[in-house]
């Protein structure tokens, strides 16, 4: 039988991060105080977690503006799609393996 | 803590991040209630004025001279009604989302409201034509109907007992369609009991137990 911590994402070990990623499966896009008010984190803490994300390629930030004022909002990646789904399905496999 | 729980807990949280971020949970049960409540009163004026325009009893009112004045005051009645819902049922969801902390102008609340709109606009201006063109009959059943498919379109975004307070309006009006000459008893149905109903039963789902335990748990 293969290991199915293996398959768990280290990149979703934080409540944060897998917070914005569960967020961003069920809404084409977002901006960061809607996210902000899910999640219930600081600005700080919100944003080094989406940085680290939108690095390992799961999400896309565009960078737009309402009027003056900058709005700017996140989606899911295909690759933050694929990743998030493995990482369900290696916890579905987790709970079941342990009955 | 072992590796089985966790997994199980995590599963949990994602759930209840899908569910925040995409449905407008600060909807309040006295919303439904006092919309309920007004919906009966504008009802029962409504009956009164009718009951004294057919001859039968017109104590409490001034007597009507014609149909025109009848119908002119029956949509006084319906719009005053309209208005005294809608207002009081934002200021109760005005004041739970004030006590929980979120905004009420997100882009959730945003759907939410656009999606119950469309079937309602749509709807009034279908009654309005059939009002002109004397189907009268059909008004209370439209009513139903079409809010009815506005609370469903528009359930997906808020707590579940919208979509079904939506089905229950649906049905209503579709009996109501052959059963005309008690449009105005069901019209009060739906718009009064079935508010109240539905308030107590979001009262007793969500909101009985808030100050004793939260209704998200945090991280």
């Amino acid at each position: 039988m293969i290991n199915p911590i293996e398959n768990l994402n280290k990149t979703f070990d934080s409540r944060v991060r897998l917070g914005i990623m569960s967020t961003l499966m069920v809404n084409e896009k977002i901006n960061f105080n809607d996210l902000k008010e899910v999640i219930e984190v600081t600005d700080g803490n919100l944003a080094s977690h989406i940085k680290s994300l939108e690095e390992n390629g799961y999400i896309k930030v565009n960078k737009g503006f309402i009027g003056r004022k900058t709005n700017t909002t996140y989606t899911i990646t295909k690759a933050g799609e694929k990743a998030f789904q493995q990482h369900l399905w290696a916890l579905e496999k987790m709970i079941k393996a342990m009955k | 803590m072992d590796e089985r729980s966790r997994s199980l807990q995590e599963l949990q949280h994602i759930k209840q991040m899908m569910e925040r971020s995409s449905r407008f949970i600060s909807l309040s049960s006295l919303s439904g209630i006092s919309a309920g409540l007004c919906g009966l009163a504008g009802a029962w004026v409504a009956k009164k004025k009718i009951d004294c325009w057919q001859g039968v009893d017109c104590s409490g009112v001034s007597p009507v001279h014609s149909v025109i004045e009848l119908l002119n005051y029956l949509l006084l009645v319906a719009i005053v009604t309209f208005v005294a819902a809608f207002i009081a049922a934002f200021i109760f969801t005005l004041y739970r989302s004030k006590k929980a902390g979120v905004s009420l102008w997100g882009s959730i609340s945003l759907r939410l409201f656009w999606n119950i709109s469309i079937p309602i606009v749509v709807g009034g201006f279908f009654l309005l034509r059939a009002m002109q063109l004397g189907q009268f009959e059909l008004l209370a059943p439209g009513c139903l109907l079409f809010y009815g498919l506005g609370l469903v379109n528009a359930g997906k975004y808020t707590l579940r007992e919208v979509t079904w307070l939506g089905y229950t309006e649906i049905v209503l009006g579709l009996i109501s369609l052959w059963v005309t000459d008690y449009g105005l008893y069901f019209w009060g149905a739906g718009f009064g009991i079935l508010h109240i109903v539905f308030g107590l039963v979001m009262w007793f789902r969500h909101e009985r137990n808030i100050g004793t335990q939260s209704r998200t748990v945090p991280a």
